[in-house]
């Protein structure tokens, strides 16, 4: 059997190199993480000793005078709020277009996609000058709503193609039993779509947490600037020190949750990203 | 798509039918409404007011001076050396970005589709990108190559000396490949999506006829998987296009490595200059309604089979 046990040689090979590119990077952060603040410039992939410091320079000082604790209290919150009203806003129009006829329903999916293409950059300068008009520039609401934007057209096809694998003869037999078609809705469509419904969720999530230049552009202070932001105006423990360490500990704090939760539902992320992709 | 069934195969009198098609119109307006409104709110206006703002001198630093311009901001964009630079250097990653993903991107869903054990790993690792946010990656590859912490210098083949961030292509080198590492994933998911679609009788009957591993990812693969690989390529070309994240952590664009976004952020926000700053924020957006185009008119891209960009 030469020609098999190569194949499994060739195979693994690639496996090894899939799994090397995936980690390489998120093992050197945990590695710098772990670093003394003396050891941060050895250079070693593997530190030679362990410690914690850079974990507890994180949340020194309470809420008040840690530079992390109110971004990541920020972030979660706010990609928490985005996610849920996106993905009921997405559900009503995703359960609208699969489901019923009505003239314009084309023109909202391409638009949706058209928005889905949308260079963020463009509608930033705008924003910044109406946000301080109205009020909610440096706010939660202010990061709130550009996120429902921009996630919305990503929750509503992955809902769609969702939706449209429902056995629809359900909500019919309901509706013949005398059940409105709210209540079909929501009380045979929910249950059924809830898979689906966690899948946009997810995607959403990671949407609103991994932002950027929303979050450095429409924020001041501590009040709603989101970690990634946070991250970025991070200094060291004086001004010859550079933040390395504690960058490294805060990025961690803020990726392995993530990892976690990704890989628990990897089936449904990749359900969730390639749907559309694929008819049927 | 097939129309959706009304409730009744039998449709009842005329009348009746009408006005259940207009409850039904009704429901789903009302339905679509809100997700409309809040998709509208922060792009159509905003875009509508960032032409308006370009077309002024509007600077919040000095807020008396103000006035209608014309065509000046953009002449003013289009004759500086600095938007040609950052637009050839947005292209630039542009290109090498998306052409590495494609060829990594298919070798990893090759991977995916064919492996004959190991498949939930490798799917599994690929995520890990995926989930990262896109500013620690950046700082993840910027600690790694940096001169004094990285252990990038410490690996055989590359000097100790050497300094990433020093100069021009070598700053590109480590943005292009924290953008590839952080991007692929999704290039690989979309390509895998196309993968899955080909009849794998196909490939037992070009066997059949003698056809070697590489005729037959050269005549069928790629042939069939056309539509997945241009619907993937637009989706991380306009992705790409609006790189800012990485160059921002890594360079903020020092060593002649700006983006046109971060030199669009850099006049919006840095120096308030809301006027210059909507002129690039609009070409910004003619440039990615251009590339739009040119997949699907120039190379038939088809967009009902895309989905959004994650």
């Amino acid at each position: 059997m030469g020609r098999g046990s190569r194949d499994y040689a060739l195979w693994s090979i690639g496996i090894l190199l899939v799994l090397l590119f995936a980690l390489i990077p998120v093992l050197w952060l945990i590695s710098v993480s772990l670093k003394p603040p003396e050891a941060i410039t050895d250079g070693r992939f593997i530190p030679s000793e362990v410690s914690f410091d850079n974990y507890k320079s994180l949340f020194e000082g309470g809420i008040d005078d840690s530079p992390f604790i109110k971004p990541l209290i920020n972030s979660i919150g706010i990609a928490l709020i985005t996610t849920v009203i996106a993905i009921t806003l997405a559900a009503f129009t995703a359960y609208a277009i699969a489901r019923l006829e009505f003239p314009g329903k084309r023109v909202i999916l391409a638009g949706a996609l058209a928005i889905a293409m949308f260079p963020p950059i463009s509608t930033v300068g705008p924003l910044f000058d109406m946000w301080r008009a109205l009020g909610l520039y440096d706010t939660w609401p202010g990061l709130i709503i550009p996120y429902l934007t921009f996630s919305l057209p990503l929750a509503i096809y992955v809902l769609v193609a969702f939706f449209r694998e429902i056995p629809w003869e359900l909500e019919q037999a309901a509706q013949v039993d005398g059940a409105t078609p709210f209540q079909a809705f929501t009380k045979v469509i929910v249950p059924l779509a809830a898979p689906g419904v966690f899948t946009a969720a997810i995607l959403v999530f990671i949407f609103a947490w991994n932002d950027f230049l929303f979050a450095i552009s429409l924020t001041s202070s501590d009040a709603s600037r989101t970690v990634p932001a946070a991250l970025a105006f991070f200094t060291g423990e004086s001004s010859f020190t550079a933040p390395t360490g504690s960058i490294a500990a805060a990025a961690v704090v803020v990726t392995v949750p993530i990892i976690v939760f990704v890989l628990i539902f990897q089936r449904r992320i990749v359900a969730g990203l390639t749907s559309g992709a694929v008819k049927g | 798509m097939e129309a959706s069934a009304p409730a009744n195969p039998n449709p009842p009198a005329a009348a009746g039918a009408s006005a259940r098609t207009r409850s039904e119109r009704k429901l789903a307006w009302m339905l679509c409404a809100p997700a409309v409104l809040a998709m509208l709110a922060v792009t159509a206006y905003p875009i509508g007011y960032a032409i308006v703002l370009s077309l002024q001198q509007v600077d919040l630093r000095f807020p008396d001076e103000g006035g209608f311009v014309g065509l000046d901001n953009y002449v003013s964009v289009l004759s500086s050396q600095l938007w040609w630079t950052d637009f050839f250097n947005t292209v630039f990653i542009l290109v090498t970005t998306v052409a590495i993903e494609l060829v990594l991107g298919m070798a990893i869903a090759l991977v995916m589709h064919r492996a004959i054990f190991g498949r939930g790993v490798v799917r599994t690792s690929v995520l890990i990108p995926y989930g990262i946010i896109t500013v620690v990656a950046a700082f993840a590859w910027q600690f790694a190559f940096a001169p004094e912490s990285g252990f990038v210098n410490n690996l055989p083949l590359i000097s100790d000396e050497m300094d990433w961030f020093g100069g021009r292509f070598s700053s590109f080198a480590v943005i292009i490949m924290a953008e590839v590492w952080k991007t692929t994933p999704f290039m690989a998911l979309l390509l895998l999506a196309g993968l899955v679609t080909i009849d794998s009788g196909l490939y037992e009957a070009a066997k059949v006829d003698g056809a070697s591993a590489w005729q037959r990812f050269t005549r069928i693969t790629l042939p069939l998987m056309k539509p997945a690989i241009l619907v993937a390529l637009l989706f991380r070309s306009l992705d790409a296009f609006r790189v800012f994240d990485t160059i921002f952590i890594m360079t903020r664009g020092a060593q002649d490595t700006e983006s046109v976004s971060i030199l669009g952020f850099n006049q919006l926000i840095s120096r308030l200059n809301l006027g210059l700053g909507s002129a690039v924020s609009v070409l910004i957006f003619l440039c990615v309604f251009l590339i739009a185009f040119l997949f699907v008119r120039g190379f038939g891209a088809r967009l009902e089979e895309g989905r959004p960009g994650g």
